[in-house]
């Protein structure tokens, strides 16, 4: 078998490819590896430990000519102590549990029925993965107006089947209500992703194991709890790993809904550290907020990756 | 010959290029994308067809303005040659060389701070308050203002209702109890066969809206922000009786007289609550003015426009809006843009900008015998600007800004707490910040 640098170095020019000959495979690889290693540590590493520099610093970016001062821990004390960010920190997890929770029940139960045969399925998937095709401002600005209790549909909904006035409830208002909205706003969204991995999962089951479960006599119930949960875990784990790290940094849709209101109901910590860093210019103390959602992302990640690998090696 | 064609050819290059760049001299100026902004872009066609430059206009929703041109000018970007920034950028953008300071200029041109309104001056050009700094021309005057279905007020049944059930006469509020009161009226009333609403205020949380709104009326019942003997010592001012009682009154008002869904609106919200007849009553900045006489639905005298109405002790104030337009430091064509400072300070241009819609700011403009008359709303407007306050306007504007907007949306929109714990949590808030600030 002929050794692929002899290939592409035939390929080339005669005195490149004696200077390519003359190289061994590491420096080759390092060659081909170098650039991804430089943008990697140009766009990620160094900010990072930028970053990790100036948190303990009180630098403000809107005053270039000011005094840094170093301060040590005291915005990581500030704010590990700050009840308000811990608020943010309770609001944040209950929108991760939430939709994490009902994307993954629903988004499985889609791809349990898609994956039947029968006629208009493939225009049904179409359809089902359109909202997650959307732009997320988008999502969040018609949502605004679905949930209008004068003019929105939702209200009408929840009058027709209840009752209760339209206009005596705001989704977004005061009343409690809105970090429910949010979480379903972001479950109609994402769902279909959900249910795309799980659908994956799903087809990749080989029909020889459904098979021979029904020659044993194996009730449909049983085959679902032995065959199908156990092979489609994997992937449903992949999936709460990517919803959970997308929605722990939820801005976007969020701040047009309600803008972290009413009060600071749904003030996500993405949007409350956005407001730090880029509104207040405190660039010292939100670099330290940011490293706290880093290392708070990374760790809980790490773990899930670990459980994840066990689960796919069972 | 071929030396000799070649010079000729570059003397000739040289020349139509030093033409081109004479005439293709191009300024970009940046503002709010709004109503006013479009009548300045016709406006600004005199002063192109006058020196050649071309304009260039970068224009940005209310919503993100701040954020997106704070962050253009922190970063030495060179978008814009011209700013009209809001009042409260004032203090950072000079602290923070981010303004030219147009002294010199301004006396070297002849152009005196004198011809302006003085409040106007003090809002968007001085800094330090009330000191002969100056970082702007007033350019666009702007304060809160309320306008109220005069159709409606005028109608007998509707004015026999209101008599039989407030035992008073149907007339344009005057205090904020009768703003009150009028608005309770109206809330859920049956008009023409639509339900109506009492008012329209302001709740936005994300940027400004309600602290604008709460400031608005709170100035009324006594606010300060500060001890005017010892600055930034705020016990006893911002959360003051009068204070608490304001605030406890804008959340009244909040309870019982807005559409149902006013839980995140500002100036766009307003107009469209007005404009489409769902409510009798409306605060807004002046600038919505001009819109609502030419609308088919509010316009043609069915609008009347009303002065920020009295507190409970007669006190009467009035939350500042508007900008000055400033020559942003990083410019490369500074001369360009002191030139269309220059053009746009003229008596006839700045008459010009009233007639189109731009509130001027010039006294020779707004004192005329005619102006009063000359618009609805032209009255209304003087007297509001006589009576104005502002935000702060520090450095740290916009940390004091966010912190008012939490709290008073936690206590108005969201029903949390009372009026005091949400001003005394302010004073902390603020304090916190000027800690921080060096000036505490």
């Amino acid at each position: 078998m002929a050794n692929p640098i002899d290939i592409a170095a035939r390929g080339t020019p005669p005195t490149l490819a004696r200077k390519v000959r003359g190289l061994s495979d590491r420096a080759i690889a390092w060659i081909f590896v170098a650039p991804t290693i430089f943008l990697l540590l140009a766009i990620n590493i160094f900010p990072l430990i930028w970053t990790i520099r100036l948190s303990f610093t009180n630098y403000a970016a809107n005053k270039p000519n000011a005094e840094v001062k170093w301060v040590g821990l005291r915005n990581y004390e500030r704010i590990l102590t700050d009840e308000d960010i811990w608020s943010n920190m309770t609001t944040t997890a209950h929108f991760l549990i939430w939709t994490i929770f009902f994307q993954v029940l629903i988004g499985f139960t889609l791809a349990w029925l898609i994956n039947r045969k029968f006629k208009g399925n493939d225009i049904l998937t179409t359809l089902i993965v359109l909202p997650m095709m959307l732009s997320p401002a988008v999502v969040g600005n018609f949502w605004t107006f679905l949930y209008q209790p004068q003019i929105g549909v939702v209200n009408y909904i929840v009058e027709f089947f209840t009752g209760i006035p339209a206009a005596s409830f705001s989704m977004l208002g005061p009343g409690g209500l809105a970090p429910w909205s949010i979480v379903i706003v972001d479950t109609w969204m994402w769902t279909p992703f959900v249910m795309l991995i799980c659908l994956a999962g799903l087809r990749s089951i080989p029909d020889y194991i459904y098979e021979a479960a029904e020659v044993d006599r194996a009730s449909k119930w049983r085959q679902f709890w032995t065959i199908t949960v156990p092979m489609v875990l994997p992937f449903l784990m992949l999936a709460v790993l990517f919803r959970g790290i997308e929605n722990f940094k939820m801005f976007d849709m969020v701040n047009l809904l309600t803008g972290g209101g009413p009060g600071s109901e749904t003030l996500l910590t993405s949007i409350d550290l956005k407001r730090e860093a880029f509104e207040k210019w405190r660039t010292g103390y939100s670099s330290a907020y940011a490293i706290i959602l880093f290392v708070t992302v990374f760790g809980l990640a790490s773990i899930y990756v670990k459980a994840l690998n066990k689960v796919k090696e069972r | 010959m071929k030396w000799t064609s070649l010079a000729a050819s570059a003397a000739i290059a040289l020349a139509w290029a030093t033409q081109a760049s004479a005439q293709g001299s191009e300024l970009t100026l940046c503002w709010a994308a709004w109503d006013p902004a479009n009548a300045l872009v016709e406006l600004s066609k005199d002063f192109e067809a006058q020196t050649g430059t071309k304009m260039n206009f970068e224009f940005v929703p209310w919503p993100n303005f701040a954020d997106r041109m704070l962050n253009e000018l922190n970063s030495g970007g060179q978008l814009c040659d011209l700013m009209i920034g809001d009042s409260q950028w004032i203090g950072g953008a000079a602290e923070n060389g981010w303004y030219l300071k147009l002294n010199d200029f301004f006396d070297k041109e002849g152009i005196s701070m004198d011809a302006f309104v003085p409040a106007t001056v003090t809002g968007y050009s001085e800094w330090p308050k009330n000191t002969p700094n100056y970082w702007s021309l007033p350019a666009f005057g702007d304060v809160v203002g309320w306008t109220y279905r005069k159709d409606w007020f005028e109608r007998p049944d509707i004015q026999a209702a209101f008599k039989e059930k407030t035992g008073r006469d149907l007339t344009p509020p005057a205090t904020m109890a009768e703003l009150k009161e009028v608005a309770e009226f109206f809330q859920g009333r049956d008009i023409d066969g639509k339900t109506v609403y009492g008012a329209s205020i302001y709740t936005e949380r994300g940027s400004e809206g309600i602290t604008m709104g709460v400031m608005d009326v709170l100035y009324s019942f006594g606010f300060k922000y500060d001890n005017p003997e010892k600055p930034y010592e705020m016990e006893g001012f911002v959360n003051s009786e009068g204070a608490v009682a304001g605030l406890e009154f804008y959340k009244s008002l909040y309870d019982c007289c807005v559409a149902p869904g006013t839980s995140n609106t500002y100036m766009g919200e307003g107009i469209d609550a007005y404009k489409s007849g769902q409510v009798a009553l409306q605060m807004n900045f002046a600038f919505t003015w001009p819109g609502f006489e030419v609308d088919p639905n509010v316009g043609g005298g069915k609008t009347g426009y009303l002065v920020n109405p009295a507190g409970p002790n007669g006190e009467r104030f009035a939350q500042l809006g508007g900008q000055g337009i400033s020559v942003v430091a990083n410019s490369d064509n500074v001369d360009g843009a002191l030139a269309y400072i220059k053009w746009f300070a003229q008596q006839d241009v700045q008459q010009k900008w009233w007639s189109m819609g731009g509130f001027s700011c010039l006294r020779a403009v707004v004192e005329d015998p005619a102006f009063a008359t000359s618009q609805p709303y032209a009255q209304t407007f003087l007297d509001s600007m006589a009576i104005v306050k502002d935000f702060w306007a520090e450095p740290s504007y916009a940390s004091l800004l966010q912190a008012s907007q939490a709290r008073f949306h936690d206590y108005v929109v969201a029903g949390n707490g009372t009026a005091k714990v949400a001003l005394d949590g302010l004073i902390a808030d603020w304090t916190e910040v000027f800690e921080d600030e060096g000036k505490l």
